[in-house]
C-alpha cells in the first residue's frame, strides 16, 4: 500500500494531490506517516517506527494507524494499483 | 530591439458575477513577450467595467448587439478600423462568436485578423449537438435532448431520470427535481435565451475545466486544467487551482487532434466516482479564468494572437499546477463625463 506518488506533502503537514487540486492539513505524527508511507515503507514498519517514536502502546497505535489509512484511503491518497 | 506594437480590439469587457473575458484576456495580451498591445475595448453597454479602466483599455467603442445582424456589426466594425487600424479582434462572447466567425474573411481582406474555429465546428459543438458530437468523435458525453415547446416539455422527460439539468441555449444552467420545477426553468430559459432549452443527464460529480487553443490543424498549442474551489450561485468560478491530470489532458488533446479545432476554447468536465469524464460542454471561446493560464506560463491570448497574424507559434507543454486564482471584485470611482461621452457618442 502507497501514496500516490504525485501526492505532495510539506514539512508544515499541507497535502496537496496535483491531479484534483485538493488539498489537506494534518498534524505532525499524520505528516510523519505519509512521509514514511511515501518512502515505501509498509503500514507495520510504520505502526513499528511511531511505537518506537512516541509514548504509546501498540494496541493504540495499530488502531490509529487503520484509522489514518481508512481516511487516506477516503480521500483517494492511496495508489489503488497496489 | 523594439517589440511591435499590435491593435487589439477585444469584447467582453463586462464583470457582473458571471464576468466576460475581456479583461483577462487584455492582461495576457499586456504580458505578452512578443509584442505591446494597444487595446481597443469593444463594449455593448455603457456600464461594462472594461470600458473605464484605462491602464488595460486605451480606447472603448460600442458595437451592436448580436441581434441586430452581421452586417451592422460589419459597418461598425469597418468604421472602427478606419479610426484604429485594428491588427486583430478577439470575441470572448458565445453569442457573438457566430457573426465574427461570419465576418472572419471580409474583416481578413480589410487587414484584421482573428483566430477562430470555424462555422462548422462552431455549430457541431453546440449543446443541442453535443450527443452526435460525442459519437463523432468518441468522446463521453451526458444524454441530452433539445426541447422548442413546453408542450414536449413532459414527453421528453420520460427519457430521463430526476434529478435533470435544464440548460439555456447560450448560458445558465439548472438543476430540477420533478416536472413543475423543469417547466419553471424552460419558461425562463427560453425567455432569455430563446429556444431550444437543453435537458441533460445530471452527472454527479466534481467538476473540471480545460482551456486551450487548438492551432486548426489538430495541434494542442495550449491546455491549462483547473478544478473550481469557490463557486457563486452562477455556478462560476470565484477560485480555482491549477491541476496535472493525464488523463483529462490526453482526453483534451484528443478533442483538438479529431475536431482540429482552431481558437481558444473552454472545455467543461465531470469526473463521476467511478473516475469516468463526462463531457458537459464546449465553449468556443476563452473563458474568464484564462488569467490562471498565463499565471502558470500558458500565455493563450498572446498564443491566439500570433496565430490569428499568421505567425508560427512553439506549444507550450508544460504549466505550473498548484497554483491558484482568487477572484475578486472592485469599485472604480468614475467621472459622469466619461458615462456621459460612452452613453452619446458610443466611444470612449
Amino acid at each position: 500500500m502507497h501514496i500516490k506518488s504525485d501526492v505532495a506533502i510539506s514539512d508544515s503537514g499541507f497535502v496537496f494531490v496535483p491531479a484534483t487540486g485538493e488539498s489537506f492539513t494534518v498534524n505532525p505524527i499524520g505528516a510523519a506517516i505519509i512521509h514514511m508511507l511515501k518512502e515505501n515503507k509498509s503500514v507495520e514498519e510504520v505502526s513499528k517506527q511511531i511505537f518506537e517514536n512516541y509514548k504509546t502502546d501498540m494496541a493504540t497505535v495499530e488502531k490509529d494507524m487503520n484509522d489514518f489509512v481508512a481516511m487516506l484511503k477516503q480521500y483517494s491518497l492511496i495508489d489503488t494499483n497496489d | 530591439m523594439t517589440k511591435q506594437i499590435l491593435t487589439i480590439a477585444v469584447t467582453g469587457l463586462n464583470a457582473i458575477d458571471s464576468p466576460g473575458p475581456g479583461v483577462p484576456v487584455i492582461r495576457g495580451l499586456k504580458e505578452a513577450k512578443a509584442f505591446n498591445a494597444r487595446i481597443i475595448g469593444l463594449s455593448y453597454e455603457s456600464l461594462e467595467p472594461g470600458i473605464y479602466m484605462h491602464e488595460l483599455v486605451d480606447k472603448t467603442y460600442q458595437i451592436p448587439y448580436p441581434s441586430s445582424g452581421v452586417e451592422v456589426l460589419f459597418e461598425r466594425l469597418k468604421y472602427i478600423h478606419n479610426q484604429e487600424k485594428l491588427d486583430v479582434i478577439i470575441p470572448n462572447f458565445d453569442a457573438e462568436m457566430f457573426s465574427f466567425i461570419k465576418l472572419a474573411s471580409e474583416l481578413k481582406s480589410m487587414g484584421v485578423h482573428t483566430f477562430l474555429p470555424t462555422a462548422e465546428q462552431f455549430e457541431e459543438r453546440q449543446k443541442m449537438n453535443l450527443p452526435d458530437f460525442g459519437k463523432k468523435y468518441d468522446i463521453t458525453v451526458p444524454a441530452s435532448e433539445a426541447v422548442f415547446t413546453a408542450g414536449k416539455l413532459a414527453e421528453v422527460l420520460k427519457e430521463f431520470e430526476f434529478p435533470v439539468v435544464v440548460k439555456g441555449k447560450f448560458y445558465d444552467a439548472k438543476i430540477v427535481y420533478n416536472y413543475e420545477q423543469a417547466l419553471s426553468a424552460f419558461n425562463d430559459m427560453a425567455a432569455k435565451w430563446g429556444v431550444p432549452v437543453i435537458l441533460q443527464e445530471f452527472v454527479r460529480g466534481t467538476e473540471f475545466d480545460v482551456t486551450g487553443l487548438g492551432d486548426g490543424k489538430g495541434n494542442t498549442v495550449a491546455a491549462v486544467l483547473m478544478r473550481k474551489q469557490y463557486i457563486t450561485d452562477k455556478g462560476k468560478a470565484w477560485g480555482g487551482i491549477a491541476i496535472t491530470d493525464e488523463k483529462l489532458l490526453k482526453l483534451t488533446k484528443h478533442f483538438i487532434k479529431e475536431t482540429k479545432w482552431g481558437g481558444g476554447f473552454e472545455l467543461e468536465f465531470m469526473k463521476d466516482k467511478e473516475g469516468e469524464f463526462y463531457l458537459m460542454e464546449i465553449n468556443p471561446r476563452i473563458p474568464a479564468w484564462v488569467y490562471l493560464a498565463v499565471g502558470v506560463g500558458q500565455n493563450i491570448p498572446e498564443a491566439l494572437t500570433l496565430l490569428a497574424l499568421g505567425e508560427k507559434v512553439k506549444p507550450y507543454t508544460s504549466y505550473e499546477s498548484g497554483k491558484m486564482f482568487i477572484r475578486y471584485s472592485w469599485d472604480m470611482i468614475v467621472e459622469l463625463k466619461e458615462f456621459e461621452m460612452i452613453s452619446t457618442t458610443g466611444e470612449l
